[in-house]
């Protein structure tokens, strides 16, 4: 219970600042606990509570024992329960708190959601799992709030924006699980029970902030068309619900009808100390951001079977699209294959038979790379049997001196307005070379400080080579062209060997460690380079084999 | 009881009844009788001739063979009636064995499903049925002491709360429990880069070699969880094995793992170094090397240049001593000592033309004969014009006078300690030129001796060894003596004959000194490359430890004009310094390095053994283990 306790209420050991001191003299790995943060934990009143639960199981159990069932089953009427409603309040004061500390809550949610209603872990848990995320899948959507999406290999992540809070979670994909034997449940069971009630308040708190109603309404006029056309019963009505509402295809039904929300002129408040060119640049991230929510306006998609459907209807819908799919998939398809008013279709097949002019068939990838790049990618790319481009971190903003991969730069170029048009190969070679040249422009000036030492390094070693050589000769002198520039940088190179050499041990040993940590990623960065590099001549080899044999 | 079969089939019936009772009949198998009639008489067995064939026959001719059956009690053959047949056959049958039973008679309900006016019995209630259970009082007593105590709890109303409400209702900001202030909260998992995609880059997947690492490693040390893959397309994604795993690591990470706030230290590198004034607004000094000075065959221990600037001194481990021109480099003489040079010293009173070397036990006092010939031959005057006193004072040493081969050679004097097995290890003058001073490294007391060349007295001025002495230097000014241990200087006033301070080195082993002409600054070389500045008006302490050099310190020297000093090490450099002492007390002599000085060659790990200023010019002269001594200007 002391565990479940420190789950439930967030507390963590800390290291202890002398810590043979504090394990009498040994340094045996232990976990030391703040001895205000354990008496912290016996005014919780969920402690009695709990102790009610034990209580109560023993007596069910000695019940069941002695065969009384009627002594069980009053047990069971009145089974102890608890609530952990204060603890979230206590644990995140604000809102904004909790919206930070939501990433994990989400992800373990979407996969709790996922798992067999079998053994692991009771039904109840994982039904609420799976209505709290569809939940807040549902206010995502209603919001427009989602920012990023990566294909990894270990699941999808998505990042979404709720109130200015980066919220990132990662949904694994829909397999089956075989579940590991190492891991303990009970302790994920702990995290998911307090994960849920911090969700679920969550959800309420953030549909009623857009004015929707919680527990989720689907939009009236949408529910018509989402029953089922033969009238028959689809499954018992609660279930029926939950899949209706994970379709994701239909509105929430709001409190307040919407009075014509669109276009909302945001007041301009100007901020004391900012210049115009800040609030430019404000209000042009503004503008990006409003384009950037409405990137698959007036598109209608149809997501064929082989498809997964809820990343990528949750995606579109996101982003203003409007989906459907196979009848027979899912509920909630609301036009068919055969919709002549369809622009894009995501096809995961090597080839589709049968093509419908005036459609676009895409891998899904298409849409994961449009959305991070905040515009419609050309399709070409993309279609289906083509080998894809590398799919790219979204979360990954390259600093100065990090590798940016060429596929990175050319899309940089593209977001900035420059029209790649229609590039025959050569140019993109070209420009490929180019990108590396510049590359090796950036290593060679990183590293010009080592090469320029081992220059000195070797004119002194011929130097000293010279002086050894005994038997004089005197060849013809030849006019040194000296290097300004470059005396004055050894000038300076040498300068700054000599200052570190008066520097104090401690700030030495930081200097040095900072300059391992800068020299070891020039190292990476220059493998990651050459071995792009390495490849990219590769693959022109075998292009210009290829076409010599097709001329051949 | 059912007919006895018996009864029909033999008229007594009375007489052959078997008293034996239900027991198997086996057990008479062997005898005679078959049991006992009510009488107690035997009855015996019907006599049996019948063989098989008999049987056979019987079988055949018999017909109620069929029906004949035998009894086991009397041992009888029994025909079976026709009833009896009939009975068995209705039996196999699986029907009554009553021929007359009706199975299918149709039912009579003795009481009605209707209620009736009357009752079906007559019986008048008992009277426990007007009076209340006692039984279940007990119960109903025993249940509701039960609620009383609160063992029993009548059922509990459902609660009608919603389960989620606005729970941030009336937040206050400020509302943060006193344990939360230094409340942690959770890092954020690490987001994913490139190479976690499904269709990376491909300069991000691994290659063989670097996949054969990855496996190798521990899981711990590893930089990535996975192993960075390539699918085609979405559709050849499998699931990620890993997954709960990963999630429930996390999990523990949440709960079980100590957080801290580490303040990362977030300076730019260039900042740390610290800010000297530029090496070349510091000029002059040694910038290349100019000179190389060859000749000798073996180490270079040691080096000593005239007073004028002109003549350089140096010992070898090739038992010789060779005299060279400075400026040309040039050897004018090669003096052979027989013995390992230790150390060298010229006479630094410019009239005086005098050098001492120390050759294994011995100091040999040199007239080089170079340069102006008045002054050296005003020196062998000098040296000539000695007159023994009358009385022989005992002495540590023996003072010799050198035999017409040495003279010839230049030597003049030699001196031998008399008892000391071991060999001298430094000589040094005094400023005057008249007195000098050696050591032996040896643990005795006799360690040190300061020898007057002028009265050829020698004298040792300390009665108790302190330790093995590493080198010792005359103060230039005043009369203070510095004597280095392995781990103290020491500093003795000569005049009031007492220990005036001791210098705490810092370091493992102190390998050679330097004293600025000033007087008030000494810097200690030692073994575990270290250069400790004193500033004897400030501490005891070194005023800095410089650790520029990366093996060990042999030698330091100073200028004697510039502020300048050097050191040479076991690494092949020699690091020249500027070293600016101020007249204003206040302010802190300022180091600074100005320039590494490289050409000598390691040999047998040692590289510069000895460095030397010019008395005069900015250029300095180093000695290496490779056999050369060089000078850069």
């Amino acid at each position: 219970p002391r565990r479940r306790l420190c789950i439930l209420k967030g507390i963590y050991p800390h290291e202890p600042r002398h810590k043979k001191k504090v394990n009498k003299g040994s340094t045996a790995p232990r976990t030391f606990y703040l001895l205000k943060d354990i008496k912290f934990l016996l005014h919780e009143p969920i402690v009695n509570k709990f102790r009610e639960y034990k209580i109560f199981v023993r007596k069910l159990r000695k019940a069941y024992g002695k065969s009384e069932w009627g002594t069980a089953e009053r047990l069971k009427d009145n089974k102890p329960s608890y609530k952990l409603d204060h603890i979230v309040k206590e644990r995140y004061p604000t809102f904004v708190d909790a919206l930070r500390d939501l990433d994990d809550a989400l992800s373990m949610c979407f996969l709790f959601s996922t798992f067999p209603r079998t053994g692991k872990c009771h039904v109840q848990t994982i039904q609420l799992c799976r209505r709290l995320a569809v939940e807040f899948l549902n206010y995502v959507v209603a919001s427009r709030s989602l920012r990023k999406v990566f294909l990894s290999i270990k699941g999808i992540y998505y990042q979404a924006e709720v109130l200015g809070q980066p919220v990132t979670w990662i949904t694994p994909y829909a397999f089956a699980h075989d579940h590991p034997t190492d891991v303990d449940y009970r302790v994920m069971a702990t995290f998911t029970e307090f994960y849920t009630t911090l969700l679920g308040f969550v959800n309420f708190r953030l549909y009623h902030s857009l004015n929707l109603h919680y527990p989720p309404k689907i939009d009236g006029q949408a529910e018509v068309e989402l029953k089922p056309a033969e009238g028959k019963e689809y499954a018992m009505d609660s279930e029926s619900y939950l899949e209706k509402l994970s379709a994701l295809s239909a509105s929430l039904v709001r409190v307040v009808a919407p009075a014509q929300e669109d276009e909302v002129e945001m007041d301009e408040f100007p901020v004391e100390g900012e210049t115009a060119e800040q609030m430019d640049a404000r209000r042009k991230e503004q503008e990006a951001l409003e384009k950037h929510k409405k990137l698959f306006e007036g598109l209608r998609f149809f997501l064929n079977r082989e498809v997964p459907r809820e990343p990528l209807a949750f995606i579109i819908r996101c982003f203003g699209g409007q989906v459907s799919w196979d009848k027979s998939l899912c509920i909630g398809a609301t036009y068919d294959v055969s919709d002549p008013s369809i622009t894009h279709q995501i096809v995961d097949r090597p080839r589709v038979e049968q093509q419908v002019v005036g459609r676009y068939y895409l891998q899904p990838q298409w849409v994961f790379d449009s959305v991070n790049a905040k515009l419609c990618l050309p399709v070409a790319d993309y279609f289906p049997g083509v080998l894809l481009p590398p799919h790219l971190s979204p979360f990954v903003t390259e600093q100065e001196g990090d590798y940016i991969p060429p596929e990175k730069l050319k899309l940089l170029a593209m977001q900035q307005g420059e029209d790649p048009g229609e590039e025959s190969e050569e140019d993109e070679e070209e420009e490929e070379e180019d990108d590396d040249n510049d590359n090796e422009e950036e290593e060679e000036e990183e590293e010009s400080e080592k090469e320029e030492e081992m220059k000195l390094k070797k004119m002194e070693e011929q130097k000293t080579q010279n002086n050894k050589a005994l038997p004089v000769k005197v060849t013809a002198g030849k006019v040194k062209l000296e290097d300004k520039k470059r005396l004055e940088q050894e000038q300076q190179n040498e300068e700054k060997r000599l200052a570190i050499m008066m520097m104090k041990k401690k700030e030495k040993y930081l200097y040095k460690k900072i300059m391992f940590g800068k020299k070891r990623k020039i190292r990476e960065v220059n493998k990651l380079a050459a071995k792009r590099k390495a490849h990219d001549d590769a693959i022109r080899e075998e292009k210009k084999k290829n076409k010599k044999a097709r001329r051949a | 009881p059912p007919p006895c079969p018996h009864a029909a089939s033999v008229p007594p019936p009375q007489d052959i009844r078997n008293t034996v009772g239900n027991i198997p009949m086996e057990w008479y198998e062997d005898f005679p009788h078959i049991g006992y009639d009510l009488d107690g008489r035997k009855i015996y067995k019907p006599i049996r001739n019948k063989d098989e064939l008999d049987k056979f026959l019987e079988k055949m001719e018999n017909p109620d063979y069929w029906r004949t059956v035998q009894d086991k009690m009397t041992g009888a053959d029994i025909k079976l009636t026709d009833e009896q047949v009939e009975l068995v056959q209705r039996l196999q049958k699986g029907q009554f064995g009553d021929v007359h039973f009706d199975p299918y008679e149709p039912a009579v309900d003795f009481f009605t499903h209707e209620v009736m006016i009357h009752p079906v019995t007559n019986r008048p209630a008992d009277k426990r049925s007007f009076i209340p259970s006692l039984i279940e009082k007990e119960k109903v007593s025993k249940l509701v002491h039960a609620i009383k105590m609160g063992w029993i709890k009548p059922r509990k109303p459902k609660e009608d709360t919603p389960t989620y409400y606005d729970l941030w209702a009336h937040e206050d900001p400020n509302s943060i429990l006193g344990r939360h202030k230094m409340h942690v909260p959770a890092p954020k998992m690490k987001l994913p880069g490139h190479e976690e995609s499904y269709n990376p880059p491909p300069e991000y997947l691994l290659s063989e070699e670097e996949k054969l690492a990855w496996e190798q490693q521990e899981p711990a040390e590893r930089k990535l969880n996975f192993v960075p893959q390539q699918y085609r397309c979405l559709r050849a994604v499998p699931a990620y094995p890993h997954f709960i795993q990963e999630r429930f690591e996390r999990c523990l990470d949440l709960y079980l793992c100590p957080r801290q706030r580490k303040m990362r230290v977030n300076v730019d590198p260039e900042d740390l170094i610290p800010k000297l004034p530029k090496p070349r607004d510091l000029q002059p000094f040694p910038t290349t090397q100019a000179l190389v000075y060859r000749g000798h065959t073996s180490l270079v221990r040691c080096l000593s240049i005239s007073p004028s600037g002109q003549w350089l001194a140096s010992g070898s481990d090739d038992c010789t001593v060779r005299f060279w021109e400075v400026c040309t480099a040039r050897c004018m003489k090669t003096l052979p000592v027989g013995g390992v040079v230790k150390s060298i010293a010229w006479n630094p009173n410019p009239t005086v033309c005098l050098v001492a070397v120390c050759v294994e036990q011995s100091v040999l006092l040199v007239n080089p004969c170079l340069g102006d010939k008045l002054l050296y031959g005003a020196t062998d005057q000098v040296l000539e014009s000695y007159t023994p006193p009358e009385e022989e004072r005992v002495q540590p040493v023996q003072w010799l006078t050198a035999t017409v081969e040495e003279h010839s050679k230049g030597i003049r004097l030699t001196h031998l300690p008399p008892r000391s097995p071991q060999a001298l290890k430094q000589v040094t003058w005094h400023g005057k030129g008249d007195y000098f001073a050696t050591v032996v490294s040896d643990n005795s007391s006799m360690q040190v001796l300061i020898h007057q060349t002028s009265k050829r007295w020698s004298q040792n001025p300390f009665r108790k060894s302190k330790g093995l002495v590493q080198c010792v230097l005359f103060h230039p000014i005043r009369p203070y003596f510095f004597v280095a241990t392995q781990r103290y200087v020491r500093v003795y006033n000569l005049l009031k004959q007492e220990l005036t301070k001791k210098l705490m080195a810092n370091c493992k082993w102190v390998s050679s000194m330097a004293i600025h002409p000033g007087g008030d600054n000494v810097i200690c070389g030692s073994y575990d490359s270290k250069l400790a500045w004193f500033d004897l008006d400030l501490s005891t302490r070194p005023y800095q430890l410089l650790r520029h050099h990366k093996k060990a310190l042999r030698s330091v020297a100073f200028h004697k004009h510039y502020p300048l000093f050097a050191s040479g090490s076991d690494d092949g450099t020699v690091i020249v310094c500027h070293g600016m002492v101020y007249n204003d007390l206040l302010q802190n002599p300022l180091l600074v390095p100005v320039k590494v000085l490289k050409g000598h060659a390691l040999t047998l790990d040692l590289g510069v053994l000895d460095v030397l200023f010019h008395p005069t010019q900015p250029w300095v002269f180093s000695s290496g283990a490779d056999g050369t001594v060089r000078l850069y200007t």
